[in-house]
């Protein structure tokens, strides 16, 4: 028999408001096994602790019950004050009477009934808890970053540069990420590419980085410490030893410099040949060709890129290539799109190429984009001398159009925008619309109020209702502004829209390959949003960047270091504990049908055929192996299991039902 | 729940329109086609309605002008979607005080020969209950 | 192919072109439109207060007869489109209002929203075919420019209605194109023309149809048409300098088929 100590803990007002504490400790000190119960303020303290060691000590107690916060906020707490009291930690149970009951419940005397019944279910299971240990895993001293942003490019210099060996996948032919098609970054105005560039050659230098660049990741197995990972290496078309980057398969090809697909780094402001790097500076300075859209791999017919390379470098035999690599962590990096505008049709930016994405833009005023620098408008190249800026394109919705939560940067950038255009051509009139104007930052709201007081934009309150194109070439805003009640109607030959910003739609595959969570909007889930805010709730997964909320630049860089040292941390550790409470097969029950490792998803559950004695009857038997340095806990194969052979340790079938009995009691 | 709480969830129940969900952005007053007549604009029908300034908005021209076109239920980003604000204001006339915008006597001299049917129902529907 | 048609108060009387044109062109089309006997106005507009039955039941019976003969329902005029896609979303999605309209019409079975309503623009879209009523156009309108003016019924809101992209709209574009005819798109076509206002404040929508003639001719259109009797009548009273010609859709297409002398 157990002797089982119970405290329930106050959590200042958090519990104690709702949940009757001292009646729950009277109700529950009679439960079988229990031997003392007591509550305290705050049972995470020290002094609170103290109290549990003395407890353990005095009463001789085997097991405890923690009736608490969440076992996701303190259960490690817990484990190691009992540990510290000699006790094993597996023998702590968490009752969930904060997050499950106080915080969801308004009346006393029922919040206070469900506080007992679950400290009841947790005394029932601690009842039938046995000592468990931990075992030992080794820890691969590699890490991998998916995504070669400024994010991914930053992470994997903080690791390289801290001893450890990193790669980076990147499924575009060059890193860079969105950065790359910035012309200036708020609120300093350096240029994007100047304080870029040289991080990205740093990459392609750094002894212990490596490049897979026009790489995907395409399967993750194992677990913290010890990830297999196959990366696709799609097939380049071209000889990475033999290229040297002279670019003149690009502009002496068939269509010379023009090229006839909208290229994606310009936003399809310009055309691109089928062979092409996707600007000049790219990382590795090594082209691709587009198979889809190169008349070679079409019809058999061309092959001209492969005549002029004077390094013979072309390959078209070229095969995509799968390369399996251990890693001991790995880091998310997958950045971010702006939305489709299909949708907004009230912003005509389908039917008039004038009404532009602020992405858009960047690249209209980027010296290396497809106008040289100069802003013109695309249906006429002249030069827009007045422009209408529209903000919060899809942000801050709550129809079945937009995204609920705020993009973050675009009042900064738009700010920017306004600026760098009035800079360069003095006689442009720039009228921003917003609804707020979000400025929190260290020099953010000065520099939008630069914007307003220096560079005289002007700023108006009111989403715009409708843009109209004119038959003169023309657009007119529809707007209003609100504060001096006003309609308007702002004719502008240039509208630039700020979409809202949503995570790379690619995220989703990746973060099911990982079995990292993500919320409705795609954006990945850190493991506590305070305190653990670049670590993924998946062991050995971390978070940088934007795939995990919007953030600027800075923010950007700051996670990617914090998300890096968090690596190190994991990297620097020869071995891991492993989590005892893995599955275990009851080979006499199993017969071998394939359920559980079909539902398995660690891959943790394989076959072997066993000599078993079946009363007095010899015979092979396949069935079900559990390889515990694989296996999480999940216990998807135990609720599979249809002859109940599988069972998780510290989570038994049996413990369950005790529990489930408790309740129902 | 205090006493405006509760009117205004007789309002969210007429109009299926919830008026604490708008950001004051003015997307619906911005489309309005019929702004230069209404004396209180759209995005101002939920302030009103949230402070519970409703005999304002029931004394208010703006309820009657409204064109009923859809344009801010259709854009508006927070599904506040205010025309139905105002539908539920002319509705909370027309249910205490009979509906005094359109009288049937009135019609005989508003009428044009070609006038469609459609218009006359839907101005009977739209001014009256 | 037979419907249930809901011709709806106006195309008995000041709208007999719309309605005349459309029956005469289904026959070339080849399916056929049944009257639905005894059929009641649908009110012009949609009741106001989402709480509301008794304003919903003229729709609900019309819906329900369609079911009975295992039809769909066609209707022309925007505003009965709009009032009974919108009465028949309520009648499947909205339990509050399904229940009471039900226990007051005491059908042999409730009615939930069965029906399938469809615009005759609809009905040549996604039943015809714009490619098929091209191949039967007999006097194409080449050389027309025609602006499609939508207004407001037929698309809003989008949710419901289920029409077209309600902010850019192409249905009425490609019927032109059908047609022969050449499209001009401009930005006013699916702005208000002032509706039922026009009884109290013409000046009003004088100025809203002024826009519209302003903005569509501003594009090259010599002529506009409509699915509206309300839009047709305001645009009509128009005084604007660029007025041109406005047309119910159905009188272009009977001109295309070649149907007008018989309807």
């Amino acid at each position: 028999m157990q002797k089982i100590g119970v405290f329930v803990c106050h959590c200042g007002t958090n519990i104690a408001a709702t949940v009757d504490v001292k009646k729950v400790v009277e109700l529950v000190r009679y439960e079988p096994g229990v031997v003392f119960a007591d509550d305290y303020m705050y049972m995470c303290s020290e002094a609170g602790q103290e109290k549990i060691i003395e407890a353990i000590k005095e009463y001789g107690l085997t097991g405890l019950v923690i009736c608490s916060c969440s076992p996701r906020m303190h259960e490690k707490t817990f484990r190691a004050c009992a540990e510290k009291a000699g006790l094993n930690p597996y023998m702590v149970e968490v009752a969930n009477i904060r997050e499950q009951c106080s915080w969801i419940h308004k009346d006393k005397e029922e919040a206070t009934k469900k506080a007992v019944i679950l400290a009841r279910a947790a005394i029932a299971k601690v009842n039938l808890n046995t000592p468990l240990q931990e075992g030992e895993s080794p820890v691969t001293k590699r890490a991998l970053v998916i995504g070669g942003g400024i994010a991914g490019i930053q992470t994997a210099l903080d690791i390289a540069d801290a001893g450890y060996e990193v790669d980076i996948v990147e499924k575009e032919p060059s890193i860079g990420g969105r950065m790359s098609q910035f012309d200036k970054t708020f609120p300093t105005l350096d240029c994007a590419s100047c304080i870029l560039t040289p991080k990205m050659v740093e990459v392609n230098q750094h002894p212990n980085i490596t490049l897979y660049t026009y790489s995907e990741v395409e399967k993750v197995s194992g677990y913290v410490g010890n990830f297999d990972v196959d990366i696709r290496k799609k097939a380049r078309s071209v000889d990475f030893g033999k290229c040297t980057g002279c670019g003149e398969c690009q502009t002496k090809g068939p269509l010379g410099k023009i090229g006839n697909i909208p290229s994606e780094f310009d936003r399809g402001l310009k055309n691109r040949p089928a062979i092409y790097m996707p600007f000049a500076q790219a990382v590795p300075a090594v082209p691709v060709i587009d198979r889809e859209n190169c008349t070679y791999f079409k019809t058999g017919k061309c092959g001209v890129c492969a005549k002029i390379c004077p390094s013979k470098a072309v390959d078209y035999e070229q095969q995509d290539e799968i390369v399996t690599v251990k890693y001991g962590a790995i880091v998310v990096a997958t950045g971010f799109d702006i939305i489709n505008l299909d949708k907004y049709g009230e912003y005509a930016y389908n039917e008039c190429p004038d009404v532009i994405t602020s992405i858009e833009l960047e690249r209209l005023m980027n010296a290396a984009g497809p106008t040289g620098g100069h802003l013109e408008r695309m249906s006429d190249h002249k030069a827009p001398k007045e422009i209408v800026f529209i903000q919060c394109v899809g942000s801050r919705c709550d129809d079945d159009k937009g995204k609920p939560y705020c993009s973050k940067v675009c009042c900064m950038y738009t700010a920017k925008h306004a600026m760098l255009i009035k800079d360069h051509w003095p006689d442009t009139n720039i009228t921003v619309f917003y609804i707020d104007v979000r400025t929190p930052g260290k020099n953010f709201d000065e520099f939008y109020r630069r914007a307003v007081e220096q560079y005289h934009v002007n700023y108006i309150k009111g989403q715009v209702g409708k843009v109209k194109p004119q038959p003169d070439g023309s657009i007119i805003v529809q707007a209003a502004d609100l504060l001096d009640g006003k309609q308007i109607n702002k004719k502008c030959d240039m509208v630039v829209l700020a979409a809202a910003i949503e995570p790379n739609p690619g995220v989703r595959k990746i973060a099911t390959m990982l079995t990292a969570s993500i919320d409705n909007n795609n954006f990945l889930t850190e493991a506590h949003a305070k305190l653990r805010p670049v670590e993924s709730p998946t062991a050995g997964i971390f978070l940088s960047g934007m795939a995990q909320g919007p953030k600027d630049i800075p923010e950007t860089v700051s996670q990617a270091g914090a998300a890096a040292v968090k690596v190190v941390g994991l990297l620097a550790k020869d071995k891991l504990k492993t989590n005892p409470c893995t599955a275990q097969c009851d080979t006499l029950l199993c017969n071998g049908c394939s359920t559980c490792a079909n539902v398995c998803p660690y891959g943790a559950i394989t076959y072997e055929d066993v000599q078993v004695n079946d009363h007095g009857l010899r015979e092979t038997r396949r069935v079900a192996q559990v390889n515990v340095a694989l296996c999480q806990g999940c216990g998807a194969c135990t609720s599979a299991c249809p002859s109940g052979a599988m069972d998780l340790q510290g989570f038994s079938n049996r413990q369950i039902t005790t529990e489930v009995d408790a309740i129902c009691r | 729940m205090t006493e405006l709480e509760k009117n205004i969830e007789i309002i969210k129940e007429i109009s299926g329109s919830d008026p604490y969900k708008c950001m004051r952005c003015g997307k619906c007053t911005a489309s309005c086609p019929a702004y230069s007549e209404m004396d209180i604009k759209p995005h101002q029908f939920a302030s009103y309605i949230i402070r519970g300034d409703l005999e304002e908005l029931i004394d208010s021209k703006a309820a009657w002008k409204c064109l009923s076109c859809f344009a801010c239920i259709e854009r508006c980003p927070r599904d506040v979607q205010p025309g139905k604000l105002v539908d539920a204001t002319r509705q909370i006339v027309a249910r205490q005080r009979g509906g005094d915008y359109l009288q049937p006597e009135e019609v005989p001299e508003l009428l044009a020969e070609d006038l469609p049917q459609q218009l006359l129902v839907s101005a009977f529907r739209r001014y009256r209950r | 192919m037979k419907y249930s048609y809901y011709p709806g108060c106006t195309l008995k009387n000041k709208a007999q072109d719309l309605d005349k044109y459309a029956r005469a062109s289904a026959v070339a089309l080849g399916f056929e439109l049944e009257e639905i006997p005894e059929w009641q106005c649908c009110g012009g507009v949609y009741p106001l207060g989402s709480d509301e039955i008794a304003t919903k039941l003229s729709s609900v019976r019309a819906l329900n007869y369609a079911k009975e003969q295992g039809q769909d329902l066609i209707t022309l005029c925007s505003a009965c489109h709009h009032v009974l896609k919108r009465v028949n979303d309520d009648m499947k999605n909205v339990e509050d209002i399904k229940n009471r309209a039900n226990n007051y019409c005491e059908f042999d079975e409730p009615y939930q929203g069965e029906t399938k309503v469809l615009h005759f623009l609809e009905v040549i879209r996604d039943v015809i075919g714009f490619e098929e009523l091209s191949k039967k156009v007999v006097n194409p309108l080449e050389g027309r420019k025609i602006g499609a003016y939508y207004g407001c019924l037929t698309l809003r809101p989008g949710k419901i209605l289920d029409f077209d992209d309600p902010e850019n709209p192409k249905i009425m574009e490609d019927f032109i194109r059908a047609l022969g005819g050449e499209p001009v798109v401009y930005s006013m076509r699916n702005e208000c023309c002032g509706g039922y206002t026009a009884l109290k404040d013409p000046d009003f929508t004088k100025q809203r149809t002024e826009q519209i003639f302003d903005d569509s001719t501003g594009f090259g259109a010599d002529c506009l048409i409509t699915a509206c009797p309300l839009c047709m009548y305001n645009l009509n009273k128009s005084e604007a300098k660029s007025k041109v010609p406005v047309y119910y859709f159905t009188e272009l297409l009977a001109e295309a088929l070649g149907v007008m002398e018989g309807a």
